[in-house]
């Protein structure tokens, strides 16, 4: 018993992440510091929210890159709207922000059903499509702060707890990471308490076999990239919300970080393989890693080396137990 | 032997209808734009322009041969510009007549440099892939991203301006009238047109994309043949970054980021199959054209690059389409 929890593969990236976290610790205490550790759970939370949806794509057995596209479409263009309608509300905008995403969604599972075509290469279509389109056609200026709407302004700086540091400094833990915690919740939910999420499971394991079963393939496909386009434009408001401005450039080549938590999170990307919680840890430990070089006193020009070195060590770790499981 | 003529025959018709596409496209332009599209100068520049996309495409096919992809080929082709500049500004400064005029010995050096960063990043694409087994789409967005972080470390963030003539020659220079970088481009395309189909690692790698496990039991010798495949395309790009930073005399960690799809979209449009076993060098060229003259025709007729990125996707996804519904009738 206390055997399997120790090869579960959450446990092993807890436990490499406790490491680096103590490392860290160890290179410069100031890592320890509250306000380092508020700032650090509040980079999770888009960057999570996003990987949530990437998850169950590649528990299906497929991936998405498009999803930063569809969150910088979703986030640009409800606050457009919101300037150009003078419309001031909270939950309107980001129903409206994760409809966009939904709507984008089905347009890759469309494809990737319909067409039988590889996800990779739809998926770059789509993303190349949405964000020439939102630049060429909607605009290239970005909405500042002082034209941002003031209701996502003061949703996005909720807080949950509000300190001073002795040098007269304040910060606060955010109040979006109850939202994250929300969603990794109902996402969990889905994947292992329904029929649905099984069905997601089953599909990535084994496609032929998933049919058999029952599984309707077609429904499979369209949540799941719903889902994950969905996941994306509600993120992407969110963080339009949190850092006060909307860019339409946003979220350039994010794909490939957040593909990277969730595979260092221990889901495998030909399927069937991975889990809320170690997606949540894997997004934890990237954005650790890139927020802590500055702490450790490396050039941020580093941080494209040492994501790419993550990617290579997890996907070669996870490609070593998926062969030896098999074997 | 059915099974090959049938496969011929479709591949003859996948070129006929790029063909097609290709003059309505040149049609559409020249009726957009009748003064502009067809001067000497736009359609010369097409042949200065395209050859580096040109490189990357085939590079990005070969590795779909075998059901793979190769997402790194950027990242290769500006570390290899990069690292001969850093080369070159070492050796003779960072400008004055000593950078410019230097000897065709040193500038080979540099080329050298240039060829054997493909090699080299290609061969760890390869030990990833072919040998450690980790999926095509993920080790090279992990050895891509350390090719453009190692890119960025080294430069610090700014392009590498200045190069000697001798490699400026290769990307802006011309022989006999014809572009330097188009007469590399055509010299390689025959090359690697004749090593895919006209020899055993050719043939081998279009059977492991075709079906792996039948290539194994077969004999073939997977993992070598598909080592090699992700050599000779991070070469093919580091030729592309040679010839990227002689046309424009600068070498930068994120010049031609857009160039990824777009290989990636020519590779598709030209009758690759990103899942293994189809792609020629014929059909890359032809789809090359065809992009290239869009393009050129919607930037002379003022359309933004975000325009273009927006066109270049629906045809990726109407390419995709039409081929699946082309399989679906037969």
């Amino acid at each position: 018993m206390s055997l399997s929890v120790l090869r579960r593969s959450e446990t092993v990236i807890a436990l490499v992440l406790l490491a680096a976290m103590l490392l860290i610790g160890l290179i410069n205490p100031a890592f320890w510091n509250l306000a380092n550790l508020f700032s650090l759970a509040r980079s999770n939370v888009v960057i999570g929210i996003m990987a949530l949806g990437v998850l169950t794509v590649m528990i299906s057995g497929g991936i998405d890159v498009s999803f930063p596209a569809f969150a910088v479409a979703a986030m640009y263009l409800t606050v457009r709207a919101m300037v150009a309608w003078d419309w001031q509300g909270v939950a309107g905008p980001f129903v409206m922000a994760t409809a966009i995403g939904l709507a984008l969604g089905l347009i890759n599972a469309a494809f990737v059903y319909g067409l039988r075509m590889i996800p990779l290469i739809v998926t770059l279509g789509t993303g190349s499509l949405v964000r020439g389109f939102l630049l060429g056609v909607v605009g290239t200026s970005q909405v500042n702060i002082d034209r941002m709407p003031k209701s996502l302004i003061a949703f996005g700086s909720t807080e949950l707890t509000s300190l001073s540091d002795p040098a007269g400094g304040h910060f606060a833990l955010s109040a979006m990471l109850l939202i994250y915690l929300a969603m990794a919740l109902l996402v969990h939910f889905l994947l292992t308490h329904t029929m649905l999420g099984r069905g997601i499971y089953a599909l990535g394991s084994d496609g032929e076999a998933a049919r058999r079963v029952g599984f309707d393939r077609r429904l499979t496909i369209f949540v799941v990239y719903a889902l994950a386009g969905a996941l994306a434009g509600f993120a992407g408001l969110l963080h339009g919300a949190m850092i006060w401005l909307a860019n339409p450039r946003d979220f350039n080549g994010l794909e490939l970080d957040v593909i990277a938590a969730v595979v260092l999170g221990g889901a495998s990307i030909f399927g069937g393989r991975g889990s809320v919680l170690g997606t949540m840890l894997g997004v934890f430990m990237l954005v650790m890693v890139s927020n802590s070089l500055i702490i450790m006193h490396i050039a941020t020009t580093w941080q494209r080396v040492v994501v790419g070195f993550i990617v290579i060590i997890a996907t070669a770790a996870t490609s070593w137990r998926d062969r030896r499981r098999i074997a | 032997m059915q099974f090959t003529m049938r496969r011929l025959f479709g591949a003859d018709n996948n070129l006929l209808q790029l063909a097609l596409l290709t003059l309505m496209i040149f049609a559409l332009m020249t009726a957009l734009a009748p003064d502009k599209f067809l001067r000497p100068y736009n359609l010369l520049s097409i042949t200065y322009v395209a050859p580096e996309l040109g490189l990357l495409s085939i590079a990005m096919m070969v590795t779909m041969l075998s059901g793979g992809i190769d997402l790194s080929v950027i990242g290769i082709a500006n570390l290899s510009g990069i690292l001969a500049g850093i080369f070159y500004h070492a050796y003779a400064g960072a400008r004055g007549p000593e950078l410019t005029a230097m000897a065709p010995l040193s500038v080979l050096g540099g080329i050298l440099i240039a060829l054997a960063t493909g090699v080299l990043g290609g061969a760890i694409n390869g030990v990833l892939i072919a040998r450690l087994r980790i999926t095509p789409i993920l080790a090279t967005i992990g050895s891509g991203q350390i090719f453009t972080g190692a890119a960025l470390v080294l430069t610090g963030g700014p392009a590498i301006v200045g190069y000697p003539d001798g490699w400026g020659f290769i990307g802006n220079g011309a022989v006999f009238g014809i572009a330097m970088p188009l007469l590399v481009f055509l010299l390689l395309a025959g090359f690697v047109a004749l090593l895919l189909t006209r020899t055993a690692f050719g043939i081998n790698l279009a059977l492991i994309g075709t079906n792996p496990k039948a290539a194994v039991f077969a004999g073939l010798r997977l993992v070598r043949t598909v080592f090699f495949s992700y050599v000779l395309s991070g070469t093919l790009a580091s030729v592309a970054g040679v010839i990227l930073s002689g046309r424009t005399n600068a070498a930068k960690s994120d010049y031609g980021v857009s160039y990824l799809l777009q290989a990636v979209l020519i590779a598709v449009l030209g009758g690759s199959n990103p899942a293994g076993g189809r792609g020629s060098v014929a059909g890359i060229i032809m789809a090359l054209l065809a992009l290239m003259l869009l393009s050129s025709g919607m930037q002379l007729l003022r359309f933004s690059n975000f325009m273009v990125d927006l066109v270049w996707g629906a045809f990726l996804l109407a390419s995709i389409a039409l081929n699946a519904l082309r399989t679906r009738v037969r």
